[in-house]
C-alpha cells in the first residue's frame, strides 16, 4: 500500500488569519478569496451530491397526500411524518425476505472472494512462481472485464449448472467482480511486509501455509479489511447478474426486488420505493461509516498500485 | 508393523520436502481457488460470449451455427446504431465532465479545510450507496408531474410549467448522463486527491516563487505529476460508463423510442426480455472492440514516464 493508506489526514494548520505560523504557503491566501474560491464551489458540489439522499429519506417519512399536493418550497420538509411506509415493507412484503438475501450472498462471496484472493495474492508475491508477474498483470485486465458483457454466457452456464434462481448462483458468480479487486489490493499489502520475517520463519522450519496464516495473515489485517469492505459493497451494490439470474419474488435481493417488486405501475408508490431504496442503502452507509479510512485507502490502493 | 526401514523413510520426505519446498508447484497449490473461479465464471463465459454471438441460440432452445449473421442483422439495424450512439455521447459527455468535476473537487479537497476527513467521507456516499437504489431516488427526483427540481424552479419564477425529464428524447439524455455524472464523481475526486496528496509541496513553493501563477502551477505541476493517475482513474471510468446497465434500466429502460438505449441495456432487452440470446450476445460481443481501444488508448496515450519517478526520459 502506498502512503496515503496510512489512515492520516495532513496535521491541520491552524486558521486564524493573524496567525503567523500557517503551514506552507496558506499566508499567500486571504479569507474573502478563499470563500469566492473554495467554500462557494466545495458547498454546491456537496448540496448536489448530497441532496438525492436527503429527498430520499424525506419522502420516505412523508404521507402519499403530502406527497402530492404541490407545496413549492415547503416540500424540502415533512410535516406530518409517517412510518407507514417502512411499516408496510418490512411486514406485507418480502423485504425482510431480500435483506437476508442479499446478507446471505455478499456475506458468502465476500469470504469466498477473499480466500481465493489471499491465496492467490501471496503466491503472485511471495512464491513469486515462474510467470507471476503475467498471472498478476492477467488478474488486472480480469477486473477490467464488465459484468455486462458476461451476463448472457453466464445466464446459460447457471441455468445447465442447476443453480438458476438460487442465492448460489449469485455467491459464484460475484466472485468474478470481486477476486480481481481483492487480490490486486492484497498483492500491494503483502509487498510491504518484509521479506525477512518470512526467512526467520522458514529457518526456523516453519511451512509456507504457516507462514501464510501465523505472520502474514496477522500484519495484513487492515489490508484484509479494506478488501472486505470493498468486496461487501460492490456485491451489495451488484445488479444485473442479480436481476437475469433470479426469477421468483422471495429470492431476489435487495436493489432488484426493489425495481421489479415494489413499482406498481398504475399507482406509484413513492414513500414505499424510497423506504425500500433508504433501507437497503441503510447497512452499506453503516458498515462504510465504521470504515471509511479503510474503504478510502482500497478504493485508491486499487487504482494507484 | 514395528519398523519401517530408515533409507525408505527418508527417502519419502524428502520427496514430499521438495516438492512442498518448490516455489512453482506450491505457486500453483495456491492459484487453485482463484484461478478456477476466473476461468471458470470469466474466461469461459468471456469465449461463449463470443461463440453466442455466432449461433441463433434462443431462450430454451440450443442454437445453429449461423456465421456472422447476427452482426450482419445488427449492420442493418437502426436501433442498434442509435444504441451504439446514445452509448458514445453518454460515455464522452459523462466522463468529461466527471473528470473536469471530480478533478475540481480534488484540488478542493487537497487544501487546509476545516472538517477535511469528514467532508472526504460525506463525499464519496453516491459511490457507496447501491447504484439501483440512488437511481430510484433519481426516478423520483426527475418525475414528469411532481419534480422536485420543477417545483423549485417554478417557486423561483424560473419556470411556469414542470419539466418532463425523462418523457423527451434529447431531455431522457441529459438527465441519465447528469445522474451518471453524478454517481461518478466521487470515484474521479476521492482517487485523483489520493494522487495529488502525494505532490510534495516545496515543488508548489519553488514554483511561486519563480512567479508562477496558479493555472500555471496546476498546468505545469499538478497535471503532469497527476498524468498516471489519471490514465487509470479514466480507463476504470470510462469502462464503467461504457457498459453502464444499472442507471439507465431503472430509469428509462431505455425509453423514450430507443433514446436511452445504451448497447448493455439494448443487449439486455434482446437477450433476457426478448429471448434471443444470440443477438444479444452479438451486442455484447460489439462492445468488445471499443473496451479495448480504451484501455489501449489509457495504456499507451497516458503510461506511467519515467521522469516523473526521477529517472530520465528517453
Amino acid at each position: 500500500m502506498t502512503e496515503t493508506a496510512a489512515p492520516k489526514v495532513p496535521v491541520k494548520a491552524p486558521r486564524k488569519a493573524t496567525n503567523p505560523h500557517r503551514e506552507g504557503m496558506d499566508y499567500l491566501e486571504s479569507l474573502p478569496r478563499n470563500v469566492v474560491t473554495v467554500y462557494i464551489p466545495l458547498a454546491i458540489i456537496v448540496f448536489v451530491l448530497l441532496f438525492p439522499f436527503y429527498w430520499m429519506g424525506i419522502t420516505s417519512f412523508k404521507t402519499n397526500e403530502e406527497l402530492h399536493a404541490y407545496r413549492g418550497l415547503a416540500a424540502l420538509w415533512v410535516y406530518e411524518p409517517t412510518i407507514e411506509h417502512i411499516r408496510h415493507l418490512l411486514f406485507e412484503t418480502d423485504y425482510p425476505r431480500w435483506l437476508w438475501n442479499t446478507m446471505f450472498v455478499t456475506i458468502t462471496a465476500t469470504f469466498l472472494s477473499i480466500f481465493c484472493a489471499v491465496c492467490a495474492a501471496y503466491a503472485i508475491e511471495r512464491l513469486r512462481y515462474k510467470g507471476s508477474r503475467s498471472v498478476g498483470m492477467l488478474i488486472f485486465l480480469a477486473s477490467l472485464v464488465p459484468p455486462s458483457i458476461l451476463f448472457i454466457p453466464l445466464s446459460i452456464m447457471v441455468f445447465q449448472l442447476g443453480i438458476f434462481d438460487s442465492n448460489w448462483a449469485l455467491v459464484l458468480t460475484y466472485p468474478t467482480i470481486l477476486i480481481p479487486f481483492c487480490t490486486w489490493l492484497l498483492m500491494g499489502y503483502f509487498r510491504s511486509i518484509p521479506y525477512e520475517l518470512e526467512e526467520c520463519a522458514l529457518i526456523d522450519g516453519a511451512s509456507r501455509l504457516q507462514i501464510l496464516v501465523k505472520i502474514v495473515l496477522p500484519l495484513s489485517v487492515p489490508g484484509l479489511i479494506s478488501a472486505g469492505i470493498f468486496a461487501f459493497t460492490l456485491s451489495w451494490n451488484e445488479f444485473i447478474y442479480a436481476l437475469t439470474f433470479i426469477s421468483s419474488a422471495e429470492n431476489k435481493t435487495v436493489p432488484v426486488g426493489a425495481v421489479t417488486e415494489l413499482i406498481t405501475f398504475d399507482v406509484y408508490n413513492w414513500g414505499g420505493l424510497m423506504a425500500g431504496a433508504m433501507l437497503g442503502s441503510l447497512p452499506v452507509a453503516i458498515l462504510y461509516s465504521f470504515f471509511v479510512e479503510h474503504y478510502v485507502s482500497s478504493m485508491t490502493g486499487a487504482v494507484k498500485e | 508393523m514395528t519398523s519401517i526401514p530408515s533409507a525408505q523413510i527418508s527417502h519419502s520426505i524428502s520427496w514430499q520436502t521438495r516438492l512442498l519446498g518448490n516455489r512453482n508447484f506450491l505457486g500453483l497449490v495456491f492459484m487453485v481457488p482463484a484461478g478456477a473461479v476466473l476461468l471458470v465464471f470469466l474466461t469461459y463465459p468471456l469465449g461463449l460470449g463470443i461463440w453466442l454471438g455466432l449461433t441463433d441460440v434462443k431462450v430454451g432452445r440450443p442454437g445453429m451455427f449461423v456465421g456472422l449473421e447476427n452482426y450482419i442483422w445488427l449492420f442493418r439495424d437502426k436501433v442498434f446504431w442509435l444504441s451504439v450512439y446514445n452509448t458514445m455521447l453518454y460515455t464522452v459527455v459523462a466522463s468529461i465532465v466527471k473528470f473536469a468535476i471530480g478533478l475540481w473537487l480534488a484540488v478542493l479537497l487537497n487544501r487546509h479545510l476545516p472538517f477535511k476527513a469528514f467532508l472526504r467521507a460525506i463525499v464519496l456516499m453516491p459511490f457507496i450507496v447501491p447504484t439501483v437504489l440512488s437511481a430510484l431516488a433519481f426516478w423520483w427526483i426527475y418525475d414528469s408531474q411532481d419534480s422536485v427540481i420543477s417545483w423549485i424552479l417554478i417557486e423561483m419564477g424560473v419556470l411556469t410549467e414542470t419539466i418532463d425529464f425523462l418523457g423527451q428524447p434529447d431531455n431522457a439524455r441529459a438527465s441519465v448522463i447528469a445522474a451518471n455524472i453524478w454517481r461518478g464523481i466521487p470515484f474521479v475526486a476521492i482517487t485523483l486527491l489520493a494522487g495529488l496528496q502525494t505532490i510534495s509541496p516545496s515543488l508548489y513553493e519553488a514554483a511561486t516563487i519563480d512567479g508562477a501563477s496558479e493555472w500555471q502551477r496546476f498546468r505545469h505541476i499538478t497535471y503532469p505529476l497527476l498524468t498516471p493517475i489519471i490514465a487509470v482513474v479514466m480507463t476504470f471510468s470510462v469502462l464503467f460508463t461504457f457498459t453502464d446497465f444499472q442507471l439507465i434500466w431503472v430509469m428509462t429502460r431505455g425509453g423514450p423510442i430507443n433514446a436511452t438505449h445504451l448497447m448493455a441495456t439494448l443487449s439486455y432487452q434482446r437477450a433476457i426480455i426478448g429471448g434471443s440470446l444470440g443477438e444479444g450476445a452479438a451486442i455484447a460481443t460489439a462492445m468488445i472492440p471499443f473496451l479495448l481501444a480504451a484501455i489501449l488508448f489509457s495504456y499507451f496515450g497516458l503510461q506511467r514516464r519515467k521522469w516523473q519517478q526521477g529517472g530520465r526520459d528517453d
